[in-house]
Order: structure tokens, then sequence, then C-alpha cells
């Protein structure tokens, strides 16, 4: 039989899905239902003055309104989940509807219930809030200065938090012989899974249980946020996240929405459904990055790496969100460093409230930034030197012998071959010969371009001792049931959560190698607080390092089990037992076998068990690994410039990406499509932007440029394994690799296209207009 | 993202229609591939009493050659024209058009006759109608009449159709033998729509002179237009680069660019002068 691990098969969720069998939260249609809509507010800064729901409250179907005053003391605010220590952290209230001020556009007023999706849109156009606008605070940097207006009364500056990490002798920096200082604005954006955020509420009065489906990357997560803001037992509520369309991050927040269904379920006794508009999407569900970085990188002329000091700005948007502190400082500022062996870091971050949406956890979360900044930092210190981009990287790798390698900020990197990625990447792009046409097309007046990003990010969440000391308000080990039905049929559960990864596959393979089944044998559930009694979600390329893992040891404790079953059947010691390709055989006597069936039916029927071997088939295993992974590899993007439109063009994407042991290299390289899809999508496209006023000038898809198919060659993909020593699968992460390398590397590649014109950085997104005015400015120099 | 309240009525003929129209009083929209109307309905920035469904009159599809024409039903599909062996053969450039045209869905729903109709300020085909000197079809309350898409199309999303009236169809010139046509856009990154649009149908005749040339621009401001002072400059001259490069000047100092959010009016500008040079040149020293 064929290695199942490692196979190329194709995704065993993708039937359904592509002939509309999905089960999404739209799909979901209970007797009774009554719909919900949620009245947002139009300004970013405003108090509110009055609301009048007596029209709305007259028009057909309407069964409730709910607005701030008449919630008060009713549901709790909705914390953030990760108090970070240390940064005198200030957290501000986040009420599931707005009180007596909104603090950004998009702000809940108002929910009203009535029977039908229409019925409830009309009436809410009815009601009518009076508002008295204030001054908002716009843009991180406006909102620390001393007359910036308060989004928060009490919280001074606006500063959230202020956070610091890492010490460089003041000399180091002073007596470098290079030092390379730019300001970064790693703008914000919009994940835009393709279905946006739902939520069902159905209560149940006899048992006092509430059920709420809703649009979760982490189900647990929002059963223990939500049973406490609103006051139920988590004995007593169930969270199911059913298909998803997608969440990059935007779907791991507990939302004031979800707790608002969840409320008036409870409270008129009938099923609630939420389902986010596509433009309330852009006002109501948190975005990511805006992230402001003040970079220096210090060093020698021989490109000796001597340290590198940054400062995050950090638009953290009204409220913490429920991941957001930890991005800018924890996930960012600890990897500052890259994959160099720089001898000092520091980094120090200021989250800022100001008023616009909220901003969470985006694909890569804070590893994006890091590399962006350090990847961009290289190629100008490169280029200050007059060194290849290449050849200064390979000079500060942390070296293959170096591993396990602990960083400047502290972090234990588990295993690394930083040159195998880029060897392999520079081959399949054939480097050498890049640089001579590169040449010959610039003389016919070209503009082509090389640009390199070699990265490692932090994956896999993570030891739950570690997320404890950096203020995450959960553990993140990772909980896995393999249940062996009396057929030998298997049934596996995760407390892991896809929405769109493709976990019934790659889990399917983990177990379908061990226990010799065919894939068709094997089920996951995830993503009900009902099946699976605790886990911590899909987010931070954890599921298949810390969740797989799980799987990979409850599937052995269900082999160590069966075996003692089998040797008492064959009546052989278990010692000589061996359990290959499905079947129990006895070494070295031919023809004692069982199938893992039969022993299957043995353990469920458990007419004859072995004396003291308790009944069933079936293991558990709660994995909390000792480190986090750190994937790693090399990125390059080849582009060419129009220098008449500044319109970019990407000719080749190649990507060498190192995730140590890769289940299934089709859904692997799905992930990495997609990431640098979004990776692109930021440094040409995406990018929020709110006016002085604090209204959105991006809320559709007219203005808020997702990138599309047709934007991208052919991505040439290929990986090199290396393995983790932090678990047994050898797994790294796969899911953030491509957000977090593409992104420098098509900046890096623009730049040198437009190097003959002395450009040094342009702003993200590189709109063409922004190019053309860098071109032009530098011609008219 | 859910409209307000609407009542459906569908019909079978053009009379039909006016009838229902009329029974309407001014609270009815016809809604013919809804590509354009819906996504206004979802944001209530249109909020009709009731849609008036064409999409199903036979009469109002197809392609056909009439004479120095080629007469295009209001409810052809961009994906029909884009395809269709006639429009390919006396008219490509309107292929070419329809062609970039938002994406597949859009253009196996969206209609000739909904697009000319809407008169969005930023979409492609008005560009294709000035240069092929598009006579658009209307059959109203007294029966038929044309009027040239000089003067149907008169503002952003405002045009000469009279009230309770179907556009019926539109004809195209088709352009001297030896002439060639191009169109060229630039697309806007997030909608697909034009950021510009610039259509060319030209020809040389003897001694390198041009004989033939029309030129219309969509996209960049209130309303797509001819560039006739462009025109003007070019016919009868001698072709030459530098002629091109002065025609594509003399286009973007003319028009009045609009500025947006993803293009300042400088730099609309300059893609006017880029795109019209290419488009030039395109026609003129292509094969
Ligand atoms: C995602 C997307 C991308 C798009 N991209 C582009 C693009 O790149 N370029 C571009 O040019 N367009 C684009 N469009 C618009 C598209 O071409 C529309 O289909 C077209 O503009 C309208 O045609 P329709 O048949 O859909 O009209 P409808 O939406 O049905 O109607 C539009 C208007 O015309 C009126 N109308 C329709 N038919 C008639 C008729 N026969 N007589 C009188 N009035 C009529 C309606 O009452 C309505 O006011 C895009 C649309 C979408 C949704």
């Amino acid at each position: 039989m064929k290695k199942v691990v490692g196979a190329r098969l194709k995704r065993k969720e993708d039937p359904k899905l592509i002939t509309g069998n999905g089960y999404f939260s739209d799909d979901i249609q209970l007797p009774g239902m009554l719909h919900a809509a949620i009245l947002r507010s139009p300004h970013a800064h405003a108090m509110i003055k009055s609301i009048n729901v007596e029209e709305a409250l007259k028009a057909p179907g309407v069964v409730a309104i709910y607005t701030g005053k008449d919630l008060e003391g009713k549901i709790g605010p909705v914390p953030s989940s990760w108090l970070v220590p240390g940064c005198n952290l200030k957290e501000a209230p986040q009420y599931p509807l707005a009180i007596d001020r909104v603090r950004y556009v998009g702000d809940g007023v108002a929910l009203v219930i009535a029977e039908g999706r229409y019925a409830v849109r009309d009436a809410m156009y009815l009601i009518d809030v009076e508002y008295e606008t204030l001054s908002p605070a716009v843009g991180q940097k406006q909102s620390m200065q001393i007359d910036a207006p308060l989004v928060h009364d009490d919280i001074e500056n606006n500063i959230a938090f202020h956070w610091k990490a890492g010490e460089i002798p003041e000399e180091v920096c002073e007596n470098a012989e290079v030092a390379i200082r730019q300001s970064f604005y790693i703008q914000r954006v919009a994940p835009s899974p393709i279905e946006t955020r739902a939520a069902i509420g159905q209560y149940n009065p006899g048992s006092g249980e509430l059920t709420l489906w809703c649009t979760s990357q982490n189900p647990h997560i929002h059963r223990m946020v939500l049973s406490g803001v609103l006051g139920i037992s988590e004995a007593k509520l169930r969270v199911i996240a059913p298909d998803m369309g997608g969440g990059f991050g935007g779907k791991i927040g507990v939302y004031p929405d979800e707790a608002l269904v969840g409320y008036a379920a409870r409270d008129l006794g009938r099923p609630v459904k939420w389902i986010e508009e596509r433009n309330e999407h852009f006002t109501a569900s948190n975005y990511g990055r805006d992230e402001v970085l003040d970079v220096e990188l210090f060093g020698k002329r021989d490109g000796t790496l001597g340290a590198i000091r940054v400062k995050n700005t950090h638009n953290v948007g009204a409220y913490l969100s429920t991941m957001g502190p930890g991005v800018s400082t924890i996930d960012f500022g600890l990897m500052v460093t890259g994959c160099y062996k720089i001898p000092y870091a520091s980094c120090e971050t200021f989250g800022v409230y100001t008023n616009t949406t909220p901003t969470d956890a985006y694909r890569g979360a804070g590893k994006p930034e890091a590399t962006y900044q350090i990847e961009r930092a290289i190629d100008l210190f490169a280029k200050e030197i007059g060194m290849d981009p290449i050849e200064l990287r390979r000079k500060n790798f942390v070296q293959k012998e170096e591993f396990p390698f602990t960083n400047a900020q502290g972090l234990l990197y588990d295993s690394g071959d930083y040159e195998k990625p880029l060897a392999k990447a520079l081959e399949m792009l054939d480097y050498n010969k890049f640089r001579e046409t590169q040449k010959e097309l610039r003389k016919q007046g070209k503009l082509i371009g090389i640009g390199f990003s070699t990265y490692v990010e932090l994956c896999g969440f993570g030891p739950s001792k570690v997320a404890g000391a950096i203020g995450f308000q959960g553990g993140v080990w990772e909980n896995a049931t393999v249940r062996v039905h009396p057929s030998g049929k298997v049934t596996v559960y995760s407390g892991t959560s896809p929405h769109g990864q493709g976990h019934a596959t790659t889990f399917g393979q983990v177990v379908a190698e061990k226990l010799g089944l065919p894939m068709d044998d094997i089920e996951l559930v995830f993503g009900d607080t009902k099946a699976i009694s605790m886990g911590w979600g899909t987010y931070g390329s954890r599921s298949v390092a810390v969740g797989g893992t799980a799987v990979s040891i409850a599937t052995d404790r269900v082999i160590e089990k069966a075996k003692k079953i089998a040797a008492h059947e064959l009546e052989a010691p278990v010692e000589d037992l061996v359990f290959e390709k499905g079947i129990f055989s006895v070494k070295g006597a031919q023809g004692f076998e069982r199938t893992f069936q039969e022993i299957a039916k043995s353990a469920n029927m458990a007419w004859n068990l072995p004396e003291g071997l308790e009944p069933s088939l079936e293991a558990q295993s709660f994995f909390d690994p000792e480190n986090f992974v750190y994937p790693f590899g090399a990125h390059i993007a080849v582009v060419e410039v129009d220098k008449e439109t500044g319109q970019i063009e990407v000719k080749r994407y190649v990507a060498v990406d190192d995730v140590g042991r890769v289940i299934n290299p089709l859904t692997a390289e799905g992930q990495v499509h997609g990431g640098i899809a979004q990776g692109i999508g930021q440094a040409l496209w995406e990018g929020a932007v709110y006016n002085e006023e604090g209204q959105l000038l991006t809320g559709t898809f007219m203005d808020y440029a997702l990138p599309k198919a047709r934007f991208f060659p052919e991505i040439e993909t290929a990986f090199t394994e290396t393995l983790s020593p932090v678990n047994p699968l050898g797994a790294k992460g796969i899911g953030e690799t491509g957000t977090t390398a593409s992104t420098p590397a098509i900046m890096n590649a623009v730049m040198d296209a437009l190097e003959p014109y002395g450009i040094k950085d342009i702003e993200m997104p590189l709109t063409p207009e922004k190019v053309w005015r860098a071109i032009s400015e530098s011609e008219g120099k | 993202m859910i409209p307000s309240k609407f009542d459906y009525v569908r019909v079978n003929s053009i009379d039909e229609a006016i009838q229902q129209l009329k029974q309407f009083n001014g609270e009815g929209m016809l809604i013919a591939g809804g590509h354009s109307l819906v996504p206004l309905l979802k944001f209530r920035l249109s909020e009709p009493g009731a849609l008036i469904d064409i999409s199903r009159i036979s009469e109002l599809k197809g392609v056909r050659k009439e004479g120095d024409r080629i007469v295009i039903g209001a409810l052809t599909t961009h994906f029909q024209i884009a395809n269709d062996p006639i429009v390919k053969e006396y008219i490509p450039v309107l292929s070419e058009t329809v062609r970039q045209i938002g994406d597949l869905q859009v253009r196996n729903r969206g209609t000739i006759g909904g697009n000319i109709a809407h008169a969005d300020p930023a979409a492609d085909l008005p560009a294709a109608a000035f240069v092929l000197d598009a006579e658009i079809a209307i059959h109203g309350e007294d029966g038929p009449e044309t009027m040239n898409i000089d003067s149907f199309i008169v503002g952003p999303l405002i045009t000469m159709l009279p009230e309770n009236s179907v556009l019926t169809s539109i004809s195209f010139a088709i352009p001297p033998a030896h002439t060639n046509a191009e169109y060229l856009k630039f697309s806007h990154p997030a909608s697909g729509y034009p950021v510009i649009g610039v259509a060319v149908v030209a020809g040389v005749g003897e001694n390198d002179v041009i004989d033939y040339i029309r030129i219309a621009i969509t996209g960049v401001g209130n309303v797509a237009y001819r560039a006739t002072s462009v025109e003007e400059k070019l016919l009868g001259q001698t072709l030459s680069q530098t002629l091109l490069k002065e025609a594509a000047q003399l286009a973007a100092e003319e028009g009045d660019m609009a500025s947006d959010l993803f293009t300042s009016e400088d730099y609309r500008r300059n893609l006017c002068k880029v795109y019209t040079e290419r488009a030039l040149k395109s026609v003129f020293y292509s094969n």
C-alpha cells in the first residue's frame, strides 16, 4: 500500500461543497425562526441623544427592538481574550449595543427582531436615532497626540497598551557603521471571507439550553466567553460552527452580535437568525494589520547585522478585539529579527484606540508585519552596502547546526535549514540568468525586478504555560478522540475547527495511514461544543501541529488497546504482535491474523476481552506541545512595472516552503496559493481607507480591491521538509506562510524594478498612481 | 443589501412592457439582466414600486446585418455579442469591448440594452457605441423612434429615453473596410470597470494620410464622449508617431477628468494620454 501521509489526495470535503450540499449558517431553517438586524452607527463618534423606535415597532412583523439602554445590566461587555501583561493594558468595556455613545461607523445601536429577513430590514430603517456628533480620533499617530479627541474619556492619549521587549546596548546603535532607518505602514486590510458572519440562536426553555450556531473559528472560545457575557452556564450553552466560507482571523473574535442573537433567542423563546450583510461586514467585522512600523537596522559594512530596533504603533480600533492586543506585541515584537542571527533586538509597541472598527488577528497576525519590516530593511541594507540581497541574507541566516536557536527576543526556533529552500527557489528561478535578462530588458527601457523574502514564522499555538505567561485567556493544547465503531469505521473528534482548510482530509490521512483504513472509513467531527468536550480552534497555523498531533496520539492509543485484544484472541504475547496495513499478525506465525474490523467488533461486543481490559475501542488525547513550531522558506517574485502608468504585473512567483512534514501536498499548495494571493493583495491592491471624519471610503468591493485570479501568474511551489522535533508528526504549519512571505517579496521586487530611479520605498498598497508619481518625481529631480 | 418591497411582473412583448410601465405610473422599472439595477436595489439607492421583467421578450434578442449596419437586440447578452460571428466579422471592436466587461457571470447576464440604458459613466460599451456611430432604437407610447448615441446619453445615469418606453435595439455602422479598430481599457482593480477606456476606429488612405478616424473615451468623467477635436487634429494628416503623440496629448488636455479614491485627476489625465496613444498606435501600426 502506498503511504497515505504525504499523498496528493483530493479533498474529502470538496464534492459536497461544489455540488451545493454544504450546510452553512444561512442554510439553517428552524420552526418559528425570527430574523435579526442590527442598526449601526453612521457616525464615527457621536453621542446618542435619543432613539425613537415607535414607528419601527408598528412595522409589519416586528417582534422586538432592543437598544443599549434596554440591555444595560442584562448582558455584560464582550471582553478581549488576550490581556498582554506588563503593558499597562487598558480595556474599555464593549457593550453589545452602544449605550449613550457610538465609537465607530458600524457600532451597534439597536437590535431589531421580526418575522422574516425583509421585514426586519424594512423596520430597521424606520428607527430614528438622534446623534450629536463628536470629533473622531482617526489614524494611530494623530490619535496619540495630546489634543486628539478621546475615544474613551478615561483612557489618556488613547493609549490602550504600551509594551516593550528587548534591550540594545546604546553603543551597538551608536557605533554601527551602517544604520538603515525606514518607516513602513502595514495598512488596514479586510479579511473578506466569502461567507460573511452569522449567528442563529435557539433556546430550549425546558432544558434551559441555548444553542448558538455561529461562524466561529473556535467554538469553545465562543462558548467560554459568551457564557460569561450572557450569564449562562457553559453546560447550558452549545456553540456549533457549521460549514464556513473562510475566516482568515476575522471569525476568531467573539463579537457583540453573537451575544445579541443568543440573548434575543432566550428572551423571546424563539429561534433568531442573523446573517451579516456584505456592506455591514465592512464596518462591523474586525480588520487586520493597521500598524505603523518605525524600523532601525544596524550593522557593519561587511554585512554583519548588529541590532534591530522597532517601534510599532498599532491602530486597535475603538475596542480591544479578542486577539487584538497580542498581534502587535507578542506575535510581532518577538519575531522582529526574522530568520537572522541578529544579536540584539528591541520592540516597543503602542496600541492606540481610534474611532474605527476594531482590528484583530488576520492571517499571519503579527508575523507578516514582522517579516515585512525585516525583509524590507535587509534589502535596504544590502543596497546601502552594495551587496547582493541574497548574499546578505545568507551571511546572516541562523545556520543549520545552530538549531534549536534562541533568537534575540528569547524565542526558541525549533528546527531549520534556511539555505535549503532558498537554494531550491533560486534554482527554480534560474537567478543568475535572470540578472542578465534584467540588464538586457533595462536597456530596452523595461522595468523588471526581482524580490526575495526569506522568512520564519511562529506557528502552532502552542504551549499552554506560555499562553498563560503572555496573557492569553485560554489554553492552547488540543483535544482529539478516535472512536472505533463495531464495524471498524472510525469517527475522529477534534477541538480544532476548520473552515476551509480541509482537516477532514489531512487528519483523515494521519488516521488512515496508522490504522490501514481507506479514507472513506474515517469521519471527522468538529465545531460542536456538545460533541467535543474542549478545544481551542483553528488559527495561528496550529491545527496540524497541535490538533493533528492529538489525533495521531489518540490513534496510537487505539492501536495499543486493539493489540491487546488481538493478542488475547490469537493467544500470543502482545510483544509479538505486529500491526500493519490494518492487519494484526503474530511475528513468525503465519496465518495467525485478525483484521482491524474484527478487533473493532470484539472490542465493542466485549464477549471475550483480556482480563481487566475495559470494553470499547476509543481513545482520547490532550496534547500540549512543549514549544511553538517555526516554518520557514524562501519566496521570490518577479514583476514588471509599466513606467508610463505605474501598473505592476506579477510575472513569476516561486514559493519554496519548509513546513516540516507535508501531510498532503495538494492541500498544502492550496494553502500556499491562497496565502500568497492575500499577501500580494496587501502589497498591491487592498487597503481600507477612512477619511478625516472616520467614514469608511472602501465599504464595498467596488472600491476595496480584493485580488482576482487573473491578477496572478501560475504560482510555482515546492517544499523542503525539515521536521519539527516538537511533535511526533514533525509537522509545522502551512496556513500563514503565504501571507507572511509574499508581501515583502513583491515589494522588494518592485523596488528592484524601480532601482534605476533611485526609489527606496513606496507605501502599500502600490497603486499604479503611487508608482507613477514616484517615477515622475524622480524623473523631475 | 436587501431591497425594499416591490411588485414584479413578467412581460412577453414590447407592447405589454409599455402597458405595464403606464400602469405603474412612473413607479415601474424595466429589468433586463439586472446586473446594474439589482445592486442599486440592494443598496436601496433605487426603490421602484415594481420591476417589469423584459428578459424573456424574444423579439429583443439577436444580431443581424441590415445593409451597412449591424443591428443588435437590446436583450442580447455581452457574452452572446462577444462570440457572435457577425459582430466579429463586421464590428470586431464591439466584440473586443464586451469581452472586457466584468467577468463571465456578468457577461452571461448583462445585456447591451441595459448597459446603454443605464448610462453608467464608467461603462465600457458607450465607447464602442460612439466610434461605431450607434443608433438607439426606442419603442414608446407613440411607436418607434431612433436617437443617435450622441444625443441619447446626456449625463451620469441620465439618458433621453422617454417615459414609458423600451430600448429595443442598437445598430452600429460597419466601418470602412480599410480601417482598423481597438479598445484599450485600464481596469479598476476592485470593480473591474474602466478607469479609462479608449476606443478607436481609423484608417489611412493614399500617402499615409489618415482618412477615417473616430475616437471615444469612457470612464474618465461624467459621461463617455467622442474626442472630436482629437479626430479633427488627425483627419487628413500624414500618419506619424509624433502626430499620434500630439493627438494623445490633446486628448488628455481636453478631457474632463474625474478624481476618486483610486485616481487623482492628474493621474487619469496621464492614463488618458498613455491609453489614447497606445490605442492609436495599435490601430495604425499593428499589421
Ligand atoms: C460585478 C459586475 C461587474 C461589472 N463590470 C462591468 C464592466 O466592467 N463594464 C461595464 O460596462 N459594465 C459592467 N457591469 C454592468 C453590466 O454590464 C450590466 O449588466 C449592464 O450595465 C446592465 O445590463 P443589464 O441587462 O444587467 O441591465 P439591468 O440591470 O437589468 O438594467 C439597468 C437599467 O437599464 C434599464 N433597462 C434595461 N434594459 C432596458 C431596455 N431594454 N429598455 C429600457 N431600459 C432598460 C433598467 O430599467 C435599469 O434602469 C458590471 C456589473 C456587475 C454586477
